[in-house]
């Protein structure tokens, strides 16, 4: 019986061309006769373009075009897929064409031979610029005072929502008490490690547009880019090649990729753009950005009564793809672990002189557990209640599920008692506060922070997303019996091709190396949705599976035909004979768990019985000489899956931190993550992507913070500035998990991917605020630098 | 005025005539098409770009090739030898430590150093020694991990060899 590899850590088939540098990122693709291109970006925060010179960066030898947003107007707008009522949409031209509305805002792009040449001719291009009145904040951008940067509207306020159910001002004010804090949610960038890059090759003759672009979404940027090229989308060919991290900064269109497929077209050559760190920083999406006022309404014992979250998110200064929801996934996981009768979320959305926000890990959810999270434990502290407490009184017990929320969600199951106590066990949590006790004796400052968390992923059901939430794969066994898989989830550094390849080997009896996994590539790979939203492995990975259950049908059939009997059972890779009587095709119900028994008995080979390799079928289904009569030859099928719910992952997270006094620097002398993602593929693949969570959680509670001054400039312009994680700032994480498979797909799998960056976040926050809570502290917005730390010690050792 | 360098990179030697402000990572990649070695930043932070220079891990970015003129030069390309993986890149393997792999290379290249000068690190010397390379995906843990069993592999080796 051949072993099954779902379940077990096994090394990722990506790995061989990666650790050897032999991969193919878009900057390593090399056509011949490539031109270069770079943009000019804006060096102001709002200001009105008076004139453009090219002049003297058409003369620099090597320059071959100069463009400016007047040439380049008949490209479509930048595309914004989500919808408001009554929001406010401004028209997002690729370049600039009267006025720039943030640092970095691409108003003109050279073209040349090489990329030194197209270097200085962006400093040879000349703008007058006539500044115009900034607009930072996204809270004061929503004063009627304020200065309007999009003058047509009359006002910055993107658009107004409310949402939630229950009786909100009954809820507080029947409240024994109603807590209020302030909560910030800064902006981040996501930073993925290969920066952005389009290279674009029209043919003339064919009419054909090829476009390799870093992207997390091929298909959707192909659809949305011809549409903006004004070219039928069947001639254009989206290509995402090797790609170098998203984290959400490459689920968009940006118009660079549309720009560098027009200057091809313009020129009939090739043309590639790379973005340098400093283009990434100011022109890439940002994450988050919310300016938050939460109400928690709770009884004396605990019991949470309503929640009330009235929040100013910052857009930036125009929609890039999906900037206008984000603050709507907000407000439908408020609810987090706990039974709120009552919840209302209010978003001012506004616009603001910087970059686009836009999806960045979590996008949307972190603020929301964030707010949560901290809610809870300013209402344990209000009681006098331990944190822990609290939450328990709070949970809905597991066969409450599916559990409706007051935000409109059904979490598919859950068990949010199980994951605590599991965390509260590894981190001896009763032996953390008693050392807390004695630490305080000695004037110590000790603190233990919890967050219990559950998140919102595998986007979506159809209805629910802008652009579709269903994936598709397409299965086929070759001649030779080897395994083609063609997905639309579009990886960046997931493991997909081991999960699909693990998934192929269990259910075709095959080995991990036989499956060859294709993605990315939209002339290859069916219409797809992409990677984003913790869905490639869910979702994704259904609509594989679900395509091999169509397979072995087919398979089945051949199989009985071939060894001329009536049922056969499929065991380890063959077709056997079946012994008796069975009912139906000789495959199981398609909806059965995978690693779980069916309910229905399978039938048993017969003993001795004839049987046949799939190899052996397949071989059969392509020759097609003795095939069942009206069967189509070939073995392939394909699968459009469309998710019935969401599926919610959940956990706990303990951090234990100690915080030196005369430097208020912040030490982590523990730090415990209990995470359920329901069934785990592969146990390494969801640990790599734990820790890379936590680690970006680490760095939005401690570290990062994209910053403007007061006259819009981006002071975080490189990394010297922006303080991304390193090794040595960075404690060791603490691993383990529950299980509670979720009953949305047959694979029983919740998505992992953002859950460590949405689950971390609080319980670091929470760890420094308990080491703190001596002084009276009960909040401290993020980035929390040891300076900050430091000067409240000061104020406390002065008092 | 273009300037004639000779470079050894991966064992075999080139005569190229370049530009004097050709960086040694575009000189690599551009002129030699090794694009394994990978650039995530312009102000020497990042560490994709790590390379080895006569035996020491550098920055190539921060490197002009002119600089490495009459060098030995290792990429990501040229560690394994005779088809074999060095441990570093097998220890990446094993334990996950790597996700888009675009840091990779530049990691790999700090890694093969950090246990050149130090054999049998910490945890918290291996996290020093790779302060000089971001990675946004993996957290760092499982590069940790993955260091710490070349570590082993080096050590039983070299127990093997007698060297």
């Amino acid at each position: 019986m051949a072993e099954k590899t779902v379940g077990k850590p096994i090394k990722r088939t990506e790995d061989p061309r990666l650790i050897q540098g032999l991969a193919h990122y878009v900057d390593d693709i090399r056509l011949p006769d490539t031109l270069h291109a770079m943009f000019v970006r804006s060096i102001y925060a709002h200001a009105r373009i008076k004139s453009i010179d090219v002049t003297a960066a058409l003369k620099l030898p090597g320059v071959v075009a100069v463009y400016t947003g007047k040439d380049t107007q008949k490209i479509g707008a930048v595309p914004c897929g989500a919808a408001i009522p009554d929001m406010k949409i401004p028209d997002h031209r690729v370049l600039a064409t009267n006025k720039v509305y943030w640092v970095g805002h691409p108003v003109a792009v050279v073209v040349a031979e090489n990329k030194f040449a197209a270097r200085d001719g962006v400093d040879l291009v000349q703008v007058d610029y006539e500044e115009l009145p900034v607009v930072l904040d996204e809270e004061k951008a929503a004063d009627p005072k304020s200065p309007v940067i999009h003058e047509q509207f009359g006002t910055n306020i993107a658009y107004k929502l409310t949402a939630g159910e229950g009786d909100i001002e009954a809820a507080l004010k029947s409240a024994d008490k109603v807590i209020k804090q302030k909560i910030l949610n800064k902006r981040l960038a996501p930073i993925a490690m290969e920066p952005r890059g389009v290279l674009a090759r029209y043919y003339p003759g064919e009419q054909e547009l090829t476009l390799w672009t870093s992207t997390q979404i091929p298909h959707l940027a192909r659809t949305q880019i011809a549409i903006m090229l004004g070219m039928p989308e069947n001639k254009l060919r989206l290509i995402a090649p090797e790609v170098g991290g998203g984290f959400g900064s490459k689920l968009n269109v940006y118009a660079e990729e549309a720009v560098l497929g027009w200057i091809s077209m313009q020129t009939g050559r090739p043309v590639k753009w790379i973005e340098t760190r400093r283009e990434n920083l100011q022109a890439t999406i940002h994450g988050r950005g919310q300016v938050g006022y939460v109400e928690i309404g709770c009884k004396k014992d605990g019991t949470l009564t309503g929640l009330r979250y009235n929040v100013f998110a910052d857009m930036g200064s125009y929609f890039q793809l999906l900037t206008p929801a984000i603050p709507t996934l907000t407000g439908l996981m408020l609810s987090g672990c706990y039974k709120i009768p009552a919840i209302q979320i209010n978003v001012t959305a506004t616009f603001t002189n910087k970059m686009s926000t836009d999806a960045y890990r979590g996008a949307g959810r972190p603020e929301a557990t964030y707010v949560v999270e901290r809610a809870a434990d300013l209402v344990a502290a209000e009681l006098g209640m331990d944190p822990i407490e609290v939450r328990r009184r709070n949970f809905p017990a597991p066969d409450e599920f599916p559990f409706k929320t007051a935000t409109g969600l059904f979490y598919d199951s859950g068990n949010y008692q199980a994951a605590l106590d599991k965390a509260m066990k590894i981190a001896d949590y009763a032996k953390l506060r008693e050392e807390q006790k004695k630490a305080r004796k000695e004037g110590r400052l000790m603190g233990i922070g919890v967050s219990t968390y559950v998140e919102i992923c595998a986007l979506g059901p159809s209805a629910a997303m802008p652009a579709g939430g269903w994936e598709s794969a397409t299965v086929r066994i070759e001649p030779t019996g080897k395994v083609t898989i063609l997905t639309g989830a579009s990886p960046h550094g997931q493991g997909e091709e081991t999960a699909f390849a693990q998934i192929a080997a269990d259910e075709l009896g095959v080995g991990v190396n036989d499956s060859t996994v294709i993605h990315g590539d939209t002339a290859v790979v069916q219409y797809g949705i992409g990677t984003f939203g913790s869905r490639a492995l869910v979702v994704g990975g259904t609509a594989v599976y679900m395509a091999i259950q169509k397979l072995k049908e087919k398979a089945g059939k051949i199989a009985a035909h071939l060894l001329q009997c009536e049922h056969t059972v499929f065991v380890d890779g063959k077709f056997c004979e079946a012994a008796g009587k069975a009912k139906g095709a000789s495959v199981p119900e398609p909806v059965v768990p995978v690693g779980q028994a069916p309910a229905a008995a399978l039938p048993e080979p017969k003993p001795g019985g004839k049987t046949i390799t799939l190899q052996e079928i397949a071989l059969a289904a392509h020759l097609a000489k003795n095939l069942p009569p009206d069967m189509e030859p070939g073995l392939s099928a394909t699968s459009f899956y469309e998710p019935k719910n969401f599926t919610f992952p959940f956990g706990t997270h303990i951090a234990v931190v100690e915080i030196d006094r005369e430097t208020g620097e912040i030490d982590f002398q523990r730090y415990v993550a209990v995470d359920d993602c329901g069934k785990q593929i592969n146990p390494m693949l969801v640990h790599g992507q734990v820790h890379g969570g936590i680690c970006q959680s680490f760095g939005q509670a401690l570290y990062e913070e994209v910053v403007y001054d007061e006259n819009g400039q981006l002071v975080t312009g490189t990394l010297m500035d922006y303080a991304l994680p390193r090794a040595s700032m960075l404690p060791h994480f603490e691993l383990d998990s529950t299980e509670t498979p979720s009953p949305v797909n047959p694979l029983g799998a919740k998505g992992v991917g953002e859950a460590g960056t949405i689950g971390a976040t609080p319980a670091v926050v929470a760890a420094i605020v308990d080491a703190l809570s001596i002084y009276g502290v009960r909040h401290i917005d993020m980035p929390i630098k040891p300076e900050t730390v430091w000067q409240i010690l000061r104020k406390h050792s002065a008092a | 005025m273009k300037k004639t360098i000779s470079i050894t990179v991966n064992g075999v030697t080139h005569q190229s005539e370049i530009e004097p402000r050709l960086l040694l990572v575009q000189y690599l990649r551009d002129v030699l098409s090794l694009t394994g070695t990978h650039v995530g930043c312009e102000t020497s932070l990042c560490g994709a770009c790590t390379v080895m220079v006569d035996g020491q891990a550098v920055k190539s970015c921060t490197v002009l090739a002119a600089q490495a003129d009459g060098s030995t030069v290792t990429t990501i390309e040229g560690l394994a030898q005779g088809g074999e993986l060095h441990p570093v890149q097998s220890g990446f393997w094993e334990h996950h430590g790597l996700q888009c792999g675009y840091c990779t290379p530049g990691m790999i290249m700090a890694a093969a150093q950090i246990l050149q000068r130090n054999p049998d690190p910490t945890d918290e010397e291996i996290r020093h020694g790779l302060e000089g390379n971001l990675c946004r995906c993996t957290g760092y843990q499982n590069i940790v991990q993955a260091v710490q069993c070349a570590a082993k592999k080096m050590k039983s080796k070299s127990v093997a060899t007698g060297r």
